[in-house]
């Protein structure tokens, strides 16, 4: 059959809407850029109607729901599903396909899954990040499951000329069970094809007891013998015929570029082809490439030793003088007086100054590299005016648009293939790779593969923000919390959109400052200025990441200085089950959800605390030089507890011998794929607390590889980590997963380490703070 | 000219003999299980066989291998169904999976010098490979898997 046989109909529906959004491209709207967007979205673009609603709808291109989109059947059974979003490493390629797979009544082993190329008008939004997939798509994808099993059923019910009720579709077959007869998938591709799809509000959904793969866990991810036999394909992996190798020599600062280069002892290597500058934009320029200097070879070894051969004079620009110990102390400067006040309940400063007792934590993170193991990577092949990319993007419809734009060519002209991706973290929600790609490709008239080496993504990317977060915490005389002040100092992301951004976005200040969950009748929230001097983006878990440190920080502060358990403190803060009313915030992000659906349930909260205390042993007795520490935050709308124990031994090395973690996240699709996530999460997170600094000297990077900006190792890894995935009824919207693991493991490993030495770290990473 | 013996067959280069056998593999043999992570021998990621024993292919120059054989992940056994190969799906070890052609060929070559190491070996062995996703756990578990068939 082919149920989609030309989806490219969709077109002809298309309406033009206004499209409230808080994606990354939406971001220069909110900033008052680009004039507010104005998106097309296919008529199939409809709202869920379930129970919940989710801000899907106000992404880009929103959902669309169509089984002619999604789903084909060979004449032979063969079922293939359309996996729309990127596979970065948190099984999204298997879940949303097995969704449809579970509704239609598919066998998962006649199943093959097809990766969408970038078109959002036709898949709706593929912006794989924010830990959105599952949470915008569980609803649509079973939709789209139910359509394609009703029109099967539809199609099986003609045939034998009977009512439709009285056939059901049953594991890859329509049965009619009063006449015992049977018809396979296959046989009723084309006759299904001709139905109607059914209307959305019609559709009978599967009652989660008959599930046979969702909330299962039991089914590999789809791309996992290919991995084992080297045979899966990444962006770095993509070979053309003719293809030239390319990498470039960028700007060792941002805002540079080229004052004059030397190319001929490049020209000299053996196997390199051409020296040649490429354009680079002015800072800040949202994704757009830096410019510098490529060498063109017949391979990446070659383009290498060619480019270690050139030599640049650079003109660093405005960030020459970007220095990141001089930068803290201004940050400090900054976190210590007055600033914008974003929340405010009560009066904090009348509440201060009549405290029994104040305590008072300021917490620094540097920044950060993403580092995933695949660096960033593309090819491009540019012909005239159209434009094929094969790349390891997160966002396959925004790279779509954004080589149009650097090409000048239409958006028809440009098809992005997404290759598997080796990593993401957010690095790969930026396309400038390819944009480099693009741009190299219609130059040359050929084929190119622009590789980044390790030195070139560590210097040259879309750094973590590097933060100041200063809590001051007053008690009354018996101990309890009553008023709390928190300023988070941070360059924000929206500074590699606009120039003269000084303060967060609202999407920054929701990740865990203003959405602060304490019971605590005097708060206030604070973001004084701070002005970007590199390239800020989205890195896993985000703002979350300092807000929770300082936060959890702050909380076993407080318990040490009352004499009270860490965990008895953190329920006590919690408070009452309840939700969060927070009227003093102007723009509350939510993760782009509806606060009715998502709202801050610290009942949600309080459960993850007692379930990993309970499982995880919370109180236990630990050997000498062993420590429990705990922390919890609610982040992508999902709530997350964690216990760390850490172990010193005679000579003061750190091991950590065991992490318990606790998710809920609502109704879950994939919980085998929930636990790798949680398991991945704690290795980022310890990563950062124990290395992770990214740091600056006349305006360049001072690390290159895995020697100066370490990641943790096999051998330093937790001896064990245990993750329990809360229970939650089908009722329960599904929450993030990829990136809500790892805010809490800082914070936790840090007061772990304070309950062992007596030592509070409040500066990451950890580094030599424990030594002497 | 020189010549190569790569998962048994014969490859010729007649381009510079400093090339590292990394490019050589993925960019001129085509044979792209073998993954660039760092340049440096600091991740593991294009772990190959040098004559049974793990080499990172991103140091290892075409010349040093001359009259030696490299095995690749696309070499490791024919129908991909090594020890530990099977525990990987087994265990469904990967998450983004690029490290991961590097963690099985050093895992393998671990098991060939020592068929039964402890957890604590296994560690050892894996700590020149990194896993940005952080599937270590897993990665300990399949290695011994592979390593008792328990």
């Amino acid at each position: 059959m082919n149920i989609l046989t030309n989806p490219k109909k969709l077109r002809g529906f298309e309406r033009h809407i206004k499209v409230d959004n808080v994606s990354r491209r939406s971001i220069l709207k909110g900033l008052g850029l680009a004039g507010g967007f104005v998106l097309a979205a296919p008529v199939m673009s409809r709202p869920g109607f379930a129970a919940y609603q989710t801000g899907a709808d106000k992404m880009p291109h929103g959902t669309v729901v169509d089984p002619r989109v999604f789903v084909s059947i060979a004449s032979d059974g063969t079922v293939t599903i359309v996996a729309h979003r990127a596979e970065m490493g948190t099984g999204v390629r298997t879940s949303l396909p097995m969704i449809v797979a579970e509704e239609m009544e598919a066998d998962w082993s006649r199943v093959r899954v097809q990766q969408a190329h970038g078109d959002e008008v036709k898949f709706g939004n593929q912006d794989t990040d924010g830990s959105r997939s599952t949470r915008h798509y569980l609803m649509p994808m079973r939709q789209i499951g139910a359509s394609a099993r009703t029109m099967l059923e539809a199609a099986a019910a003609k045939r034998w000329g009977v009512p439709a009720t009285e056939v059901k579709a049953i594991n890859h077959e329509v049965v009619h069970n009063a006449s015992g007869r049977r018809i396979g998938f296959g046989d009723l591709a084309t006759d299904a094809a001709k139905e109607s799809v059914p209307s959305v509000e019609g559709l009978r959904l599967k009652n989660p007891k008959d599930f046979r793969y969702l909330g299962k866990g039991a089914i590999g991810i789809v791309d996992l013998r290919d991995i084992t036999v080297g045979a899966a394909r990444y962006g770095a992996d993509v070979r053309l015929p003719g293809m030239k190798y390319a990498v470039i020599a960028r700007p060792p600062v941002t805002g540079g570029k080229v004052a004059s280069f030397d190319g001929a002892e490049a020209m000299k290597v053996s196997g390199v082809e051409k020296v040649m500058e490429v354009r680079g934009w002015p800072w800040p320029s949202k994704f757009q490439p830096l410019g510098g200097v490529a060498v063109i070879a017949r391979n990446t070894g070659a383009a290498i030793k060619g480019r270690d051969a050139l030599k640049i004079v650079w003109d660093d620009g405005p960030n020459g003088k970007y220095d990141s110990v001089a930068y803290r102390a201004q940050l400090e400067g900054a976190a210590r007086k007055p600033g914008l006040v974003v929340r405010k309940e009560g009066d904090v400063d009348a509440a201060l100054k009549g405290a029994d007792k104040v305590i008072v934590g300021e917490y620094y993170v540097p920044h950060l590299a993403h580092v995933s193991m695949e660096p960033p990577v593309a090819v491009a092949d540019v012909k005239g005016d159209k434009a094929e990319i094969w790349a390891p993007v997160q966002s396959a419809g925004g790279t779509r648009e954004d080589v149009a734009k650097t090409l000048g060519i239409p958006q028809e002209n440009v098809t992005v293939n997404v290759t598997l991706l080796g990593g993401g973290f957010g690095r790969k929600s930026k396309c400038d790779f390819a944009l480099e790609a693009a741009l190299l490709s219609k130059e040359l008239g050929a084929p190119v593969k622009v590789q980044w080496t390790r030195e070139d993504d560590v210097r040259s990317g879309f750094l973590h923000t590097v933060s100041v977060e200063r809590i001051e915490a007053g008690l009354d005389k018996s101990g309890k919390v009553t008023a709390w002040r928190h300023r988070s100092v941070a360059p924000s992301i929206a500074s590699t959109f606009a120039a003269q951004t000084v303060h967060q976005a609202p999407f920054e200040l929701g990740m865990g400052l203003v959405d602060m969950p304490f019971e605590i009748a005097n708060v206030q929230c604070e973001n004084p200025e701070a002005a970007a001097h590199t390239r800020i983006g989205w890195f896993r878990s985000v703002s979350n990441i300092p807000h929770a440190f300082a936060v959890q920080s702050m909380v076993a502060e407080i318990a040490h200085a009352t004499n009270r358990d860490q965990k008895a403190m953190l329920l006590e803060l919690i408070g009452s089950p309840r939700i969060v009313k927070l009227d003093s915030v102007k723009d509350l992000w939510n993760y782009g959800e509806p606060y009715d659906s998502y709202p801050i349930d610290t009942a949600r909260l309080r459960k993850v605390v007692e379930l990993v205390a309970d499982k995880g042993g919370w109180g236990r007795s630990v050997p000498k030089g062993h420590g429990l520490g705990i922390a919890a935050h609610r982040s992508f709308v999902s709530y997350i507890a964690t216990i760390v124990e850490v172990a010193f031994d005679d000579k003061g090395k750190l091991t950590v011998p065991r992490v318990d973690t606790a998710i809920d996240c609502g109704t879950y699709v994939n919980p085998e794929r929930i636990l790798a996530q949680m398991e991945g999460a704690v290795i980022m997170g310890m990563s950062l607390a124990k290395y992770g600094e990214i740091t600056f000297k006349d305006g360049k990077v001072q690390q290159g590889n895995f020697d100066d900006f370490p990641v943790i190792r096999i051998d330093e890894s937790p001896a064990v980590t245990n993750v329990y995935i809360a229970p939650a009824g089908a009722d329960t919207p599904p929450s993030g997963v990829g990136e809500p693991g790892v805010p809490p493991v800082a914070p936790a490993l840090i007061n772990a380490i304070f309950a062992a030495t007596g030592k509070r770290i409040r500066e990451l990473p950890i580094g030599k703070q424990l030594e002497a | 000219m020189i010549k190569l013996k790569i998962n048994g067959q014969e490859q010729n280069w007649d381009g510079d003999p400093d090339l590292p056998l990394l490019w050589f593999l993925r960019d001129e043999a085509g044979l792209t299980g073998t993954k660039y992570g760092c340049g440096q021998a600091l991740c593991g990621a294009c772990t190959v066989f040098v004559d049974k024993q793990a080499a990172r292919a991103c140091i290892t120059s075409v010349s040093d291998v001359v009259g030696r054989e490299v095995t690749t992940i696309e070499g490791l056994h024919p129908t991909g169904d090594h020890a530990v190969q099977k525990a990987w799906r087994q265990l469904n070890v990967p998450q983004c999976g690029y490290c991961q052609a590097g963690q099985i060929m050093q895992a393998a070559a671990l098991l060939i010098e020592n068929p039964k190491p402890s957890h604590d070996q296994i560690r050892e062995a894996m700590s020149g490979n990194i896993c940005r996703c952080g599937a270590y756990q897993r990665i300990e578990n399949a290695v011994h898997l592979a390593s008792t068939g328990v």
